[in-house]
């Protein structure tokens, strides 16, 4: 097993969930409550991931760190030296792939809090920022969890974004998928098969773990209870 | 180059020509896992070989059909002095990332390191290096400007597909093992075995030369089939 690997993978996956979760909170309160007329717009924005190739993610993303694109020569002459194939450009690239598998289970357990309380306490006074953490919150708390360790799973098995920004690089941007994608490519079936079952036990803990914590409730949004 | 070549074929023979693009490995991985393809060109030989003797292969059609270059590639406006563009430059401050394919398992990403070797410049360019999926992501990470510089194969720079203000240094041939490149017929392919066997030779022929002198391949010195 190639543990620079696994290091890799577990620091990006736990950069991204944390990062996710900070950007993901208020998104996915806006997402829940608004009710601007325009909101799907939104909405299909943060599920785009979902549904693109990671190629095209990868492609753009790379284009855009690249120091041709403005975005790129910019950072580049902010800090000194450019995004791609630095760690750095791939939590950049991760939180955007990982974006939708954390928004939107947190959406969907907002939108699963009894909005009765919820304006009860508007009415009350509360405060929306104090209704938020001290009601919405603990009553979602389930799906902001499931929210976290989807985000940690999927970027453990990030491949296609990765391939496409990394380069690559041995205890910088070489993350496990990458690695069982080598193995395999240089014939080295006995290793990729380690190493792919130990990311298969891992996942299935991972989701066993979410599927157990929301046992009772649905993941996503729209589906269940309302 | 491969297109080129089989649009060609097709126009010539009336047959119907599917092609289907990866990295050697990639599609060897394929091919011993059943694919259905009838003709196998890598980008080396050892592919080829190790499917002959896995009984992949029909016993006897490994023809070597083209042998590859390599090139120091980059673009006009990278930041690096294109007009001076050698091994040394490698070395220079302007390079921050060196672009080549995958050592591990390209062909041109080995010749590349054997290149970094033979002019001494292996330890002091290495955490510089980059290494792309295939050749073409190579080309990829050069064409965004992610990295400064990149070994291609000579054919990649060639192709009208590429960027049109590249600048390229063509490695000199002893610099690295070189770089045949083989065909063999397959055994689980869907066509008959005579079809495969007509572009194989229309390949290595004199139309299919052509072609392939354009992207830059020199060719294995007996035309007539050579068998390594």
């Amino acid at each position: 097993m190639n543990w620079d690997a696994v290091f890799t993978s577990l620091k990006l996956a736990s950069m991204t969930s944390v990062i996710l979760l900070v950007l993901g909170l208020p998104l996915a309160s806006w997402l829940a409550f608004s009710r601007w007329r325009w909101k799907f717009l939104f909405e299909s924005v943060v599920a785009l991931p979902l549904v693109l190739p990671p190629t095209v993610l990868g492609f753009y993303v790379l284009t855009a760190m690249g120091p041709r694109s403005p975005l790129g020569y910019w950072y580049a002459e902010l800090v000194g030296s450019p995004l791609p194939f630095t760690f750095e450009g791939l939590v950049v690239a991760s939180v955007l792939y990982s974006l939708p598998f954390a928004v939107q289970p947190m959406a969907g357990s907002f939108a699963g809090v009894d909005r009765n309380l919820v304006e009860v306490s508007w009415t009350l006074g509360v405060s929306r920022l104090a209704t938020f953490f001290r009601l919405i919150l603990p009553a979602a708390r389930n799906g902001v969890v499931a929210a976290v360790v989807l985000t940690f799973a999927h970027t453990m098995g990030e491949f296609g974004v990765v391939l496409m920004v990394g380069g690559n690089i041995q205890g910088v941007t070489r993350t496990v998928s990458i690695d069982i994608y080598d193995q395999v490519q240089e014939l080295n079936y006995a290793a990729a098969s380690r190493t792919s079952l130990a990311l298969l036990v891992f996942s299935f803990a991972i989701l066993t773990l979410v599927y157990w914590l929301n046992r009772n409730s649905s993941l996503w949004p729209s589906a269940g209870r309302r | 180059m491969i297109k080129d070549v089989a649009s060609a074929f097709e126009k010539r023979t009336g047959h119907r020509v599917k092609v289907s693009l990866g990295a050697s490995g990639g599609i060897y991985s394929q091919i011993i896992n059943g694919a259905p393809f009838d003709l196998f060109l890598s980008a080396d030989t050892s592919y080829p070989r190790r499917l002959e003797q896995q009984g992949f292969a029909r016993p006897g059609s490994l023809t070597i059909y083209a042998v590859g270059r390599l090139a120091l590639w980059t673009r006009a406006g990278s930041g690096v002095d294109v007009a001076r563009l050698d091994m040394k430059l490698l070395t220079s401050a302007n390079v921050r990332k060196v672009a080549i394919a995958n050592p591990r398992h390209a062909p041109y990403g080995q010749a590349a390191v054997e290149v970094l070797r033979h002019f001494g410049v292996e330890q002091a360019v290495k955490p510089k290096l980059v290494l792309g999926e295939s050749a073409s992501q190579v080309l990829q990470f050069v064409s965004t400007g992610a990295a400064q510089v990149g070994f291609l194969p000579l054919s990649l720079v060639l192709a009208p597909s590429a960027p049109k203000d590249g600048r390229y240094w063509l490695i000199p041939e002893g610099a690295h093992a070189k770089l045949e490149q083989a065909a063999v017929i397959l055994k689980g392919g869907k066509a008959p075995p005579s079809a495969a066997r007509q572009f194989l030779d229309f390949l290595t022929g004199s139309e299919g030369k052509k072609v392939l002198e354009r992207y830059g391949y020199s060719l294995p010195r007996d035309r007539e089939g050579s068998r390594p």
